[in-house]
């Protein structure tokens, strides 16, 4: 089985974000890091292959500057056979659409059977690029995927819902997006760490893939930043001085908002 | 809450990109692993299961096992500084990752090919653990005044007497161990011999070998530290690290591996001197005391000062004495300098936190008390800090002899 596992380099989720006031849009000139949600998608075609299909062949892709090699290289480290990088200055600048046109055209030619998404970037959080990739590829789409089980030319996912699980059944090739409760992803191992940079590393131009560059890139972005806010506060807090009372007033609160029944 | 820049001994050093991507998988696991239980088990002296697993997982025991005996063949600057920030998160743990290193370089060095073959995957591996054991209850610094012998019988050896202090040595499966195999030679080290010694993991009880309950201690709990007795105990003759033709040399087969021991204390040190600093500035930002928070007060000013600049000298000269073993220069002069500062300094740093933290500090609450427990173990062990300085003036007044 080949899978392909999309992976993002973002910025360190731990540093304070800051905004460019010229473009509006996040600088990303810091320390960078892979994803931290698309580590649980690494960790659950990990899985797959060290169960039920041994013969599974990982294929780490991803959308970024060329020095997102790092990013790359410890995605490899966690479980990955070979990478597909995409890197190509005309691509910066890529809004939602042009990020999944290029991700789409990479993964068209890899012939995979299973793409799996982390469920969203620790940078811009759209939760949306299973989605579109999937559109762009006119494959079936499951996204917050808790479980993955392999059929025949199959997946059954099981999906988090706020009253429980779905269960879906999905012809493959097609589309997940896990979701970061789906597993506990693995350390990289220090030898995998050491073997990542010698595992076979495709480097792509826009070109390669026979992308337009106007389509893509800041030239193709059909969104632009046009303003920036800070979001407003969640009201007011309530503070409870113990009396004796107080956890049957956290209680009742809990109760009033449905947390508990 | 975190800090706007992270305190690590690898920030802005000059390695190589794999180098630090190791140091980030290091530095990760200690964080979301070790960091978060340790207070609890230490507080129950209990060996860290779950974070020697994890590191298993991650090959750390092979670091500096040669590769085609299944180990990483690490370099020792690697080594070094992924020792600090692992005991930035609990100076038992690079206890435990320690003695893999010391007999796993000593089998390295100077075993025979059957001897590296039976035990260095194993030990790469972290399938069996391992102690090294020199000290006696009768003679620590003064190595060459050990009491217990080693009698040759047919093909057997007939070892007799008692060990201190051996860290490790209750789950460990192999001890290398120094004994006396000649009392009459002279000088007296070319009496001694290194030998291999295959036990039962967590059994008391060994026949002739037997192993005391752990030896109580003011901190470093979590592993175990005990007394091991030898009675008529029989080994046969192949446990002579190197085999035969090197009984005699053992003195010398231990103290070879003396020079990166050091580092490793050192790095060790280092790691604690880290992690007082690191609590100790956010806590000066934090804490207020007549209007202002601490770290606005002169003198705590200048204790912060004066941890940040010994961590910075301690992470160089660590990093010198690496970079020069590395390199197949002798290192002992540099090593014992780099041991002696960094333990020195991290003795001085946990002790400034605890000012720093106040009534605090002494509370077990917070993780500064045990720092301030662990720390004097640095200054002690792998050659008591006096030994360094003995040791490093002896060399400098040879190195720079007068012609
Ligand atoms: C005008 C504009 C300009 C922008 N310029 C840039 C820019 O220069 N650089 C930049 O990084 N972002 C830029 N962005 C943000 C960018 O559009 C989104 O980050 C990106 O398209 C994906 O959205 P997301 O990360 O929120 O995806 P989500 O839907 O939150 O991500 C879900 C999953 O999609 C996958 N994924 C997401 N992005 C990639 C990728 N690049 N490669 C491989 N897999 C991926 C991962 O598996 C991830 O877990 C810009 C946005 C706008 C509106
Ligand atoms: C928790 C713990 C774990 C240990 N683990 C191990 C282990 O795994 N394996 C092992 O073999 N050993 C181990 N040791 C033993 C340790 O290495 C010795 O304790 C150390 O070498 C000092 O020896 P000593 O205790 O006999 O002190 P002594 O040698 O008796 O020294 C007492 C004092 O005299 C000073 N002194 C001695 N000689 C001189 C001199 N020539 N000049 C100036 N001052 C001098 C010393 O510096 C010290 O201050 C451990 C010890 C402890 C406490």
């Amino acid at each position: 089985m080949r899978i392909a596992i999309c992976v993002k380099e973002v910025p360190d989720p731990t540093a304070e974000k800051r905004i460019d006031e010229g473009t509006k849009r996040l600088v990303r000139s810091g320390e960078n890091t892979l994803n931290p949600y698309d580590r649980h998608a690494i960790e659950a075609a990990v899985r797959i292959k060290e169960g039920p299909a041994p013969d599974t062949e990982i294929t780490i892709v991803t959308v970024g500057p060329a020095t997102a090699t790092r990013s790359v290289d410890r995605a490899l480290a966690q479980g990955g056979d070979q990478s597909v990088h995409v890197a190509d200055d005309a691509a910066a600048g890529s809004d939602l659409l042009g990020t999944a046109r290029i991700l789409a055209a990479a993964l068209k030619r890899g012939g995979y059977d299973l793409i799996l998404l982390g469920q969203q970037a620790a940078d811009s959080e759209s939760y949306v690029m299973a989605g579109l990739v999937a559109e762009l590829l006119e494959l079936p789409c499951v996204t917050q995927a808790a479980s993955i089980e392999l059929g025949d030319g199959s997946v059954t996912v099981k999906r988090q819902v706020e009253s429980g699980y779905d269960t879906v059944k999905a012809t493959t090739p097609c589309v997940v997006s896990v979701s970061d409760a789906i597993n506990d992803p693995r350390y990289p191992p220090l030898p995998a760490i050491m073997g990542a940079k010698r595992k076979p590393h495709e480097v792509l131009t826009l070109a390669d893939l026979g992308i337009d560059a106007s389509t893509v890139g800041a030239a193709g972005a059909a969104t632009s930043v046009a303003a920036l806010s800070k979001p407003e506060g969640r009201g007011d807090t309530i503070v409870i001085e113990d009396d004796g009372s107080a956890a049957a007033q956290i209680l009742a609160f809990l109760v009033e908002k449905k947390v508990v029944a | 809450m975190p800090l706007k820049e992270r305190i690590s001994a690898f920030d802005g050093l000059d390695i190589t990109p794999e180098q630090r991507e190791i140091l980030e998988a290091i530095r990760e696991f200690v964080d979301r692993e070790i960091i978060p239980v340790a207070k609890e088990l230490e507080a129950k002296n209990e060996f860290p299961t779950k974070i020697v697993e994890g590191l298993r997982d991650m090959g750390a025991f092979g670091m500096r096992i040669p590769t085609e005996y299944g180990g990483l063949g690490l370099d020792l600057v690697t080594y070094a500084l992924v020792i600090a920030e692992l005991t930035r998160g609990w100076m038992a743990v690079s206890g435990i990752v320690n003695g893999q290193y010391i007999v796993g370089g000593m089998v390295a060095a100077h075993g025979t090919e059957e001897q590296k073959a039976n035990y260095l995957p194993r030990l790469a591996a972290g399938e069996i653990r391992s102690c090294f054991s020199m000290t006696e209850p009768g003679a620590g610094s003064d190595v060459q005044s050990i009491l217990t012998t080693a009698r040759r019988d047919g093909d057997e050896y007939v070892i007799n007497g008692s060990k201190m202090w051996v860290t490790n040595g209750d789950r460990a499966s192999v001890i290398a161990l120094l004994v006396k195999t000649d009392s009459d030679v002279q000088p007296r080290y070319k009496g001694m011999t290194a030998l291999l010694i295959d036990k039962l993991p967590q059994v008391a009880d060994q026949g002739g070998m037997k192993i005391s309950p752990p030896l109580g201690k003011l901190g470093y709990h979590g592993v175990e530290s005990v007394e091991i007795s030898f009675e008529d105990y029989r080994v046969p003759a192949s446990a002579v690290l190197g085999g035969e033709d090197k009984v005699g040399t053992g003195f010398l087969q231990m103290m070879s591996g003396i020079e990166t021991g050091r580092i490793n204390v050192a790095s060790r040190g280092l790691g604690i001197s880290l992690r007082a600093f690191e609590l100790s500035i956010e806590y000066a930002q934090q804490r207020e005391a007549f209007g202002k928070p601490i770290g606005h007060h002169q003198l705590i000013q200048k204790k912060l000062a004066d941890m940040a600049t010994r961590i910075e000298a301690s992470k160089h000269l660590i990093l010198a004495a690496a970079r020069r073993k590395d390199s197949g220069q002798r290192a002992d002069i540099e090593a014992g300098m780099a041991k002696l500062f960094a333990t020195e300094s991290c003795q001085r740093c946990a002790e400034e936190a605890m000012r720093i933290f106040g009534g605090y500090g002494y509370s077990t609450e917070y993780e500064v008390e045990r720092l301030y427990r662990d720390a004097p173990l640095m200054m002690i062990g792998e050659g008591t800090n006096e030994i360094q300085e003995t040791i490093i003036a002896k060399g400098l007044l040879k190195r720079h002899e007068l012609i």
